[in-house]
């Protein structure tokens, strides 16, 4: 009888071991969201006096790209205390969020790429006697992290990179990567690219960046799905940092709040010096672009040549997507408040602190402007 | 007994009129029963009704996905949705979620039966109680546990396992390695087997249990080892139960995305290496190209879906026509 006890409670035990495991672990899957907030949240708190609500109220809907989605979230843990306004923004993907934008669903969509012209057509639909407008707000640059034993200045080059991840140079100790870094050492390494498995708007900007500065080496058509042979792939953006972390020989790109703990590639622009990833740099970057929307969209083109001192030239720029006319009535004060916080000095101060880069003077100025005038 | 004593019931009163037997043989006759009939008819009806509506959906969307594809949708080695035209195709995604799942049967059914067998003829019952509860719980972790698992502590270990097949197995080609990360259709048909072990272990254990006392018992009696037992009685009887047992793992392993999706370094390529990273499977894809995906995207999904659909009713169909083969070892025929 006794054993028999004992045998229960080590069966219940192990039960119990098992079951507070399992819990603990779907617990770190859920909040992989959540780097990177509670520094922008606690200090910006402070700045939540110069929030102007006017008549928001209520709850606005939201979705669109996962890669501004940790800006939301800085912006709304101010916001909406503030205004009294519940913010629900989804991160379900750039795609997601254009579709939901152009069926009414939301208020606003946040996207990684601009409207397309066939997307536009179908915003005039919901937009009553107006179209859905490019508004950029998040810039950030995409960093290229490595993980090579006894190497800490990678300077890469954009053919290079190009080569690397259409795996045509296989080697760390390739002559072409020697060239760039003459004092290195570089091991006898296999090199493993990591790239995006799924559709991503991380991938589509990274891709044009090659397409732009060396279309000899990057035969590709680009967009979101990754096209090149052969590397690893892994999922979303923490899954290409955790490639990277885990393999001595790996390179991925992803953007910089994930290059924690990795060392990061400085890019040879053909400015005096390399230029590694901050978000001060892809704010240079992001600088020299032009806006290329007509009328109230400002939608950009990067120069992902640009060979400014200091440029970061990988860059992204994330949009938040609204009706310039036709707004629906009774969320059309909350989002122009929400965007008017955004796009003003303090919310631009809340992205550098998430590792997200604000956007050039010259350029938020406009969006401001047109903030004003939506209706 | 003999048969005249089930027919020496006393007639009734008087022979029933048409209508009566007529109802009597429909057996509703009670306001009760009427209800009860009309609800299953109902009920059974319904679900014909959703299943044509899922299938005339799917279809639909398929076909127009289908119809502006430039590439051949069944051979087509690519999956792009967003080029204009679209090309796609599935033979990548088919040919790994079968590869995937044939791995993940080839380890799990063997190991399945043999712990089934050790809980029912060869475990202590103070033991086997314990051990089936545990199995249970697998079953009860969800799936992107399994995959997160699989990812931080399964595959870095793999290196091992896969350095040791590369040099002892490598000259096969189906187990060479080219020293990448381990995120290979190997680690998912590991991590699949894990997965499907519990529902296959389960269901095999009810059925050995069901074994009858006498046909073991004849066998001891001739004589036989309890090995011999085992292999005389119990295989054959539950042979059809383990069948089944494997199917319903089956056809979580071909369904399984998270997990998949999380530990597989996917693309578009058939390997003939199972250690070099690359290939996919229809719930993976479906998973990772969904959140990113424009309308015609979708659509392409969708049509891939449709395909898992009738690979898994092939499968299932195939399994009903091998138990149905089998029928004199199932349970009703002891």
């Amino acid at each position: 009888m006794k054993l028999q006890r004992k045998n229960r409670l080590r069966a219940l035990s192990l039960g119990a071991v098992a079951v507070s495991s399992a819990l603990a672990l779907t617990a770190c899957g859920s909040d992989d969201n959540g780097e990177g907030n509670g520094s922008g949240g606690s200090s910006a708190a402070a700045s939540a006096g110069s929030v102007k609500c006017d008549d928001a109220k209520g709850q606005l809907l939201a979705d669109g790209s996962s890669a501004q989605k940790n800006a939301i979230d800085a912006w709304t843990k101010v916001f909406s205390p503030a205004c009294n306004v519940q913010i629900n923004y989804k991160g379900a993907g750039s795609g997601a969020g254009v579709t939901s934008f152009t069926q009414g669903q939301i208020a606003f969509a946040g996207s990684d790429s601009a409207l397309k012209p066939e997307e536009v057509a179908a915003s005039k639909k919901v937009c009553e006697g107006g179209q859905g407008i490019d508004l950029p707000m998040v810039g950030g640059p995409i960093a290229l992290g490595y993980n090579v034993p006894g190497v800490d200045n990678l300077v890469l080059d954009a053919p290079t990179i190009a080569k690397i991840f259409d795996s045509k140079i296989k080697n760390w100790n390739d002559e072409a990567i020697k060239k760039l870094n003459p004092g290195a050492k570089l091991p006898d390494l296999k090199i493993q690219a990591f790239h995006r498995s799924e559709d991503s708007g991380t991938t589509d900007n990274f891709t044009k960046y090659l397409l732009a500065t060396t279309p000899e080496n990057w035969k590709y058509s680009g967009g979101k799905a990754w096209q090149a042979q052969g590397g690893q792939a892994a999922s979303g953006s923490a899954g290409v940092a955790q490639g990277v972390k885990q393999n001595s020989g790996a390179i991925g790109y992803f953007e910089l709040s994930y290059a924690k703990g990795l060392d990061t590639v400085a890019i040879a622009t053909g400015a005096k010096a390399p230029v590694k990833p901050s978000t001060e740099s892809a704010t240079a970057g992001i600088a020299a672009a032009k806006v290329v929307g007509t009328g109230k969209d400002l939608a950009l083109q990067l120069d992902y040549k640009t060979k400014a001192e200091g440029a970061y030239p990988i860059t992204l720029v994330t949009y938040e997507i609204v009706c310039d006319k036709g707004n629906k009535a009774d969320t059309l004060p909350a989002t122009k408040a929400f965007l008017r916080y955004i796009a003003g000095e303090d919310g631009q101060k809340v992205l550098a602190q998430n590792d997200y880069a604000p956007i050039p003077a010259e350029i938020i100025a406009k969006v401001r402007t047109t903030i004003e005038g939506l209706s | 007994m003999d048969i005249s004593t089930t027919t020496d019931v006393p007639p009734p009163a008087s022979p029933p009129s048409p209508v009566e037997r007529k109802r009597a043989a429909r057996g509703a006759t009670r306001p009760g029963d009427r209800v009860f009939l009309g609800l299953s008819r109902g009920s059974g009806i319904l679900l014909l009704v959703i299943m044509a509506a899922i299938a005339v959906f799917l279809t639909y969307r398929a076909s127009l996905a289908i119809s502006r594809d430039h590439g051949n949708f069944l051979t087509t080695f690519e999956w792009n949705t967003n080029l204009n035209p679209p090309v796609f195709g599935i033979a990548v995604l088919a040919f790994g979620t079968v590869v995937s799942s044939v791995i993940a049967m080839v380890i799990a059914v063997p190991i399945a039966v043999a712990i089934a067998l050790f809980l029912t003829h060869y475990a202590p019952r103070r033991l086997s109680g314990p051990i089936a509860y545990v199995i249970d719980l697998l079953a009860a972790v969800p799936s992107i546990v399994y995959g997160l698992w699989g990812a931080l502590i399964l595959v870095p270990h793999l290196r091992g396992l896969y350095g040791w097949l590369d040099t002892y197995l490598g000259w096969t080609g189906i187990f060479a390695w080219e020293e990448g990360a381990p995120r290979t259709m190997l680690a998912v048909g590991i991590l699949l087997a894990i997965m499907i072990l519990p529902i296959i272990t389960n269901v095999s254990r009810e059925v050995f249990r069901q074994v009858p006392r006498m046909h073991e018992e004849a066998a001891l009696a001739l004589g036989a080892t309890r090995w011999e037992v085992i292999r005389m009685s119990v295989l054959p009887f539950g042979r059809s139960g383990v069948i089944s047992a494997s199917m319903l793992g089956l056809g979580r392993a071909l369904g399984e995305t998270m997990a998949v999706a999380t530990v597989l370094s996917p693309d578009y390529d058939i390997h003939a290496s199972l250690l070099n990273p690359g290939g996919g499977t229809f719930a993976q894809n479906i998973a990772s190209k969904f959140g990113e995906a424009s309308e015609q995207g979708r659509d392409a999904l969708i049509a891939s879906g449709l395909v898992l659909f009738v690979i898994t009713l092939l499968v299932n169909g195939a399994a009903r026509a091998i138990i149905a083969r089998r029928k004199e070892y199932s349970g009703a025929n002891a």
